[in-house]
């Protein structure tokens, strides 16, 4: 395929993609299911391209996910709480003296969630990055956990409210008096995922990809280990911590239990159903997944009645327990996942369906060498 | 160009170099020999400073290298090709030559060097889009010379090019390396198989067990007795 038609046809996808948003905005109500998956999932695309990055591309195996996550949340809430509901959300402990009269845009926000995010990977950075493979996961997830127990901590009550949680975080608006606030998130994530595929084909992304397929390899070709681990690993936690601050918009409500380690795993898991180092992967298995958590499997949680006859095992629960057997199933037979490590590409596409072709056409040729030789 | 001085290196409690002096002069394909465990790989890894600590003194024209970072010294023109190949196998063939120029920005110059590859290599050329871990053992060792040579180097360190490789396969490899060399680029050989390397190096140094323990010129040490009967099985 040209250079030309490719382009045309990524186009026509953006463009066909932007109409079904909006189709989905414009035929349904507020409250409706088909909203909420869809933002959930745009969220949790971002967390797991994060993951991605660092997992994926670079191969350092984090666990940290849900810890860099919280800490976008809660710092975006801090920062964003309207200065009037201040008085009602820290009703019991009262609010610390300098954050009282605080209140940002969301855009700032975020910006603040993503940096505080990224400076806290920066400082753990340091001692943490220089483990290897199993003991860095094992690090990471104990950060995350020590995150989860400080913002629940008495010590910081006047800032992140203890055990109580944040409430009154204000949800996504309207951006410039024009775009209606359902489009937000997607717009915020696509930007994000955006400047992450930028880097992963400069030539930084390269050299993750070289420092994931063999560290000596690539210290010997001249790449700087230490520098482009740090950098993944900061990047990541940028990323991480915006969609942390994305989710706590779209909760309205942020308390330490809402970043469990089981969080860490759920995205751990869409990563690894969309495929490890794809993002486009990340990508269509956070809408899987999330749709098929929140939504598809639902009627398994109720009781249900084919005539007279009650379908057994149908109770509040079981929906996950039909998720994890789709899982592994997934992971048994499918285990690169549904991208594998490539990226989406027209090429591919054209692969997909000129295959069958030139492989018949192959049989053909190897039946032929095969004759000759005898 | 090269020139090592009373370099050692420790692995622990164990003395894995005690005390090498060699010299690379330039325009030539200098060559290490040795039985396993003599300290071969573990001088380029020294060269390198890809080991912790070794002391003593490395000068690449006129250059101290024995201070400087792994990177700076690809910059200074050393490349090492290291041993058992090590391509990115989840990248293409071409991804894994462009990684070879990571520190070099002259795009143009880079674009010519490919060509040179892809000439030195005409197979690499049909497989440039392959991911690197479906080649054959003889492709990838091609590769990764091609990969080193992107890093246009002044001297070549090749560790084990014919490591697990069928003899036709090592016969071309060798023949490449004498046409990388007339190209102008200095070759530092390490080779088990001894009489390969003997027949195409200008100069040669034979290693036992941390230490030089003979030099002289490839012709010169194919005729030795103690070579002949120790590396050579004659």
């Amino acid at each position: 395929m040209t250079k030309k038609s490719k382009n045309i046809c990524s186009v026509i996808a953006a463009l066909v993609l932007v109409v079904l948003l909006i189709c989905s905005y414009e035929f349904t109500s507020s409250s409706s299911m088909l909203r909420s998956v869809l933002q959930l999932g745009a969220i949790y695309a971002l967390a797991a391209a994060s993951m991605n990055l660092l997992n994926g591309v670079t191969g350092l195996f984090s666990l940290g996910q849900a810890g860099f996550m919280a800490v976008g949340a809660y710092t975006f809430a801090i920062f964003t709480i309207p200065v009037e509901k201040k008085a009602g959300v820290y009703y019991l402990y009262g609010v610390a003296d300098g954050l009282s009269d605080i209140a940002l845009p969301a855009f700032f926000g975020l910006l603040i969630a993503g940096l505080m995010a990224a400076l806290l990977a920066a400082i753990i950075g340091a001692p943490v990055l220089r483990l290897k493979s199993d003991y860095f996961a094992i690090a990471t997830l104990g950060f995350a956990e020590i995150v989860r127990i400080l913002v629940a901590s008495s010590p910081f009550n006047r800032i992140t409210n203890g055990s109580l949680g944040l409430k009154a975080i204000p949800s996504f608006s309207n951006l410039f008096g024009v775009i209606p606030a359902y489009f937000v998130p997607f717009i915020v994530v696509a930007v994000c995922i955006s400047l992450m595929v930028l880097l992963i084909k400069s030539s930084y992304g390269r050299a993750f990809k070289a420092i994931r397929e063999d560290e000596i390899a690539a210290e010997a070709m001249g790449i700087n280990l230490a520098k482009h681990k740090r950098m993944s690993f900061i990047i990541s936690s940028f990323f991480a911590g915006i969609s942390g601050a994305l989710l706590a918009q779209f909760l309205g409500a942020v308390q330490s239990t809402t970043f469990p380690l089981s969080m860490t795993y759920n995205i751990l898991l869409i990563v690894v159903i969309g495929g490890m180092g794809s993002i486009t992967g990340s990508i269509l298995s956070a809408f899987l997944v999330t749709a098929a958590k929140e939504w598809w499997l639902r009627f398994l949680d109720v009781e249900q009645f084919i005539g007279d006859f009650q379908v057994p095992f149908l109770r509040t629960g079981f929906r996950m327990v039909v998720f994890s057997v789709i899982l592994m199933v997934v992971v048994l037979f499918w285990r690169r996942g549904i991208m594998g490590n490539k990226e989406f590409s027209w090429d591919s596409v054209y692969h997909f369906f000129t295959k069958k072709k030139k492989k018949a056409a192959l049989l053909a040729e190897d039946a032929e060498g095969g004759a000759v030789n005898e | 160009m090269l020139k090592i001085e009373n370099l050692h290196v420790y692995y622990g409690g164990i003395h894995a170099l005690r005390g090498i002096n060699m010299e690379v002069a330039d325009g030539q394909i200098i060559s290490l020999i040795g039985a396993n465990g003599a300290g071969k790989s573990t001088t380029l890894k020294a060269i390198m400073s890809l080991v912790a600590k070794p002391s003593g003194y490395i000068e690449f024209n006129g250059v101290d290298l024995s201070k400087m970072q792994t990177r700076d010294i690809v910059k200074q023109g050393i490349v090492l090709c290291p041993e058992g190949r090590r391509v990115f196998p989840d990248l293409t063939v071409e991804e894994n030559l462009t990684m070879g120029a990571y520190l070099r920005k002259d795009k143009d110059e880079i674009r010519k060097d490919r060509e040179w590859v892809y000439e030195l290599f005409p197979r690499m050329r049909e497989r440039t889009w392959q991911l690197a871990g479906t080649l054959s053992g003889g492709e990838q060792q091609m590769l990764a010379v091609g990969r080193a040579l992107m890093a246009r180097p002044k001297l070549l360190m090749l560790d084990e090019p014919s490591l697990g490789l069928a003899p036709l396969i090592i016969k071309d490899i060798f023949a490449i390396i004498k046409e990388i060399n007339n190209a102008g680029v200095n070759v530092l050989l390490i080779e088990q198989n001894a009489k390969a390397a003997l027949e195409i190096s200008h100069f040669a140094y034979v290693m036992e067990t941390g230490l030089i323990t003979m030099s002289g010129s490839g012709r010169e040490l194919l005729k030795d007795d103690r070579v002949r009967s120790a590396y050579l099985g004659e």
